[in-house]
């Protein structure tokens, strides 16, 4: 080695170094920042977020309770509304899978509908026996689920598209199977009397009850055990949240959101035999706006359309208030504009309220 | 003088018409801190990703602690105890503490409930996530529940760098982290650096922050035209010179001998 280079390795520090040379050495603190209560509001919200559904709920049901007194808080009406948002509530569980994951599913009232009706024509014309008839009928909410999934999480298109897409040809297909007839109560009585069971009812003091309302809060409950307390249920809210943190993270991005598609085509599938009980029939018409309604719900009970936060029990909350808005705006005899304007303008509020639980970062 | 821990010879990696890693060397020396630093597009982090098994080497052998090892995702590497700290993506920040730090090797119950419900056993990852923030000096964060976003950019760091370190049993990577931090945070950023290197973990970071560089490494590894310029003992240089080999306006001074006796260069 040179000097003239070992000069240059043994050169003083330059300028800037010994400007630097004073410069305070002192650990940094976290500081802890308090930035009021409306910033603890905030952060509590932001940590809790059902809280707010479960607050609209209560107003809700304090607000219709005071103008309809009686006839709304009786349990008979209470009750109805449990029954009244029975089919959007499970849609919207399978919606707020999706959601989770940063999607949005746009098939999946039509893929309900696709396996009542396919449920129905085996039962009415082939006669096939009721074990078979539930099999066929999971397997059309498998199979919508799975391509719906493969078209998003192998192909990576973008779910709006692939379930605009999807909800078109599964609605065809609906007619094409259904020949837009609608298959009576009466005739699914005589072939497959199980397909009607979620529509039995039972008393409970002055409550009326259906099989199909209780199932759904099995339902509700079942899932919200496994999105919050089993490691596929924090993958599937970290795939929505941060897709790359999770691939880095060791999570198998692409599994995780094929797994969701086709579990929430199996929920429509069951929604679709709870349907068939509440409807009594089999109507390719009957739950046309459940994909539209379950985003409703989903977004009413809190959970984020960005993905990552939200939970199936939000959004049980969220059908219950918009059946409690709807039954109370029409109990105390507003025209039933109003009721859609009420649904609307809570959408609204709860995109702007989460917004605004999602800036919490410091 | 011991075997690097982590070691690389000429490895490639070629990006259809681009050579971002151009037969790269790379050491890495048992409880050391090395600073890799190299202009934009010097190909640094595809060296890195290669390293962590993030990216796949078109040629070249990679090993760690004297084996050699061909990591095909960064699950392996991991397994194989090399944690790395990507730079901006390493959390999930509607998740909490807790479950960031246990993101993908979450911890189940036991027993046959545990077995057939999945349920996991929150109050152990919990207990250890709480641990390990604490080992680390980062007692600051009390709720370990709390969603990750609603921490500071110092803070989220400092989680990640806990996660890395909590499962990491030989290498622990680090890409940019002090990059999006203010004065203060990055203060505690590297102090948190040097109690990992306390524990006797030999750390890579890559950085563009000179004086942080200059502050905490051991040695500088200078990384120019896709392959490895020289290293040099932080003690031995300065940082006009770094900066100046990093650019290509001198020439490396030494010719340093590793520890087999292959001259770097």
């Amino acid at each position: 080695m040179t000097d003239e280079k070992l000069a240059v390795l043994r050169r003083g520090p330059a300028d800037y170094e010994v400007a630097a040379a004073g410069a305070s050495s002192d650990t940094a603190q976290f500081a802890e920042t308090d930035g009021g209560w409306l910033r603890r509001i905030q952060t509590f919200l932001n940590e809790y977020p059902t809280t707010v559904p479960l607050l609209v709920l209560l107003l809700g049901v304090v607000l219709f309770s005071w103008i309809s007194g009686r006839t709304f808080l009786h349990p008979y009406n209470l009750s109805l509304i449990l029954q009244q948002v029975t089919i959007i509530g499970t849609v919207g569980m399978a919606q707020t899978l999706i959601i989770l994951t940063a999607g949005i599913d746009l098939s999946v009232g039509v893929v309900m509908i696709l396996t009542t009706v396919v449920a129905g024509r085996a039962a009415v014309s082939f006669g096939l026996p009721a074990e078979f008839i539930f099999a066929i009928g999971l397997s059309v909410g498998l199979g919508c689920g799975l391509l719906n999934g493969l078209l998003v999480a192998v192909f990576r298109l973008p779910p709006f598209i692939v379930t605009l897409g999807t909800f078109a040809m599964i609605g065809a297909m609906v007619l094409y199977v259904s020949g837009s007839q609608t298959i009576s109560g009466r005739e699914l009585a005589e072939t497959t009397p199980s397909l009607l069971l979620t529509g039995t009812s039972f008393r409970i003091g002055g409550a009326q009850l259906t099989v199909g309302s209780i199932l759904l809060l099995v339902l509700a409950a079942v899932l919200w055990f496994v999105l919050a307390r089993t490691a596929f249920g924090r993958h599937v809210h970290a795939v929505g949240d941060a897709p790359d943190a999770a691939r880095l993270s060791g999570i198998n991005v692409r599994n995780t959101l094929l797994a969701v598609y086709v579990v929430a085509g199996a929920i429509c599938a069951f929604a679709g035999w709870l349907m068939i009980g509440r409807v009594g029939a089999v109507s390719p018409t009957s739950g046309a706006l459940a994909n539209l309604d379950s985003i409703t719900a989903v977004v009413i009970g809190g959970t984020s359309l960005f993905g990552g936060r939200g939970s199936v029990l939000g959004t049980l909350i969220g059908a219950l208030i918009v059946g409690v808005f709807r039954n109370g705006l029409a109990l105390s005899g507003a025209d039933i504009l109003w009721q859609e304007f009420a649904v609307g303008l809570l959408v609204i509020l709860a995109v702007l309220l989460d917004q605004w639980i999602r800036k919490v970062s410091q | 003088m011991s075997t690097p821990v982590l070691k690389a010879r000429n490895l490639v990696k070629k990006f259809g018409r681009v050579t971002a890693i151009d037969h790269a060397d790379f050491d890495l020396m048992p409880g050391e801190i090395l600073a890799v630093v190299g202009d934009n597009g010097a190909g640094k982090s595809t060296m890195i990703s290669a390293l962590s098994g993030a990216v796949q080497p078109s040629a070249g052998q990679v090993w760690l602690e004297g084996k050699p090892v061909q990591f095909a995702s960064p699950l392996e590497a991991r397994d194989a105890g090399i944690e790395t700290v990507y730079q901006g993506l390493a959390l999930s920040p509607a998740l909490s503490i807790s479950d960031n730090l246990f993101l993908g090797r979450e911890r189940r119950k036991g027993g046959i409930w545990g077995r057939l419900s999945r349920d996991l056993d929150r109050k152990a990852m919990d207990a250890e996530a709480r641990k390990q923030l604490t080992a680390l000096g980062l007692t600051t964060v009390q709720n370990i529940s709390q969603r990750v976003e609603t921490l500071s950019g110092g803070q989220r760091q400092g989680i990640a760098v806990a996660r890395a370190c909590a499962f990491s049993s030989k290498v622990v990577i680090l890409d940019e982290p002090t990059a999006a931090l203010g004065v203060k945070e990055s203060r505690r950023v590297l102090d948190l650096i040097l109690a990992v290197r306390a524990r006797g973990l030999p750390i890579v970071l890559i950085s563009h922050n000179m004086p942080h560089v200059f502050e905490i490494a051991d040695r500088i590894h200078i990384h120019r035209l896709g392959r490895r310029l020289c290293v040099l003992p932080t003690s031995e240089t300065t940082m006009p010179d770094v900066v100046a080999m990093m650019t290509g306006a001198m020439a490396p001074p030494v010719v340093h001998k590793i520890p087999e006796g292959e001259p770097v260069q």
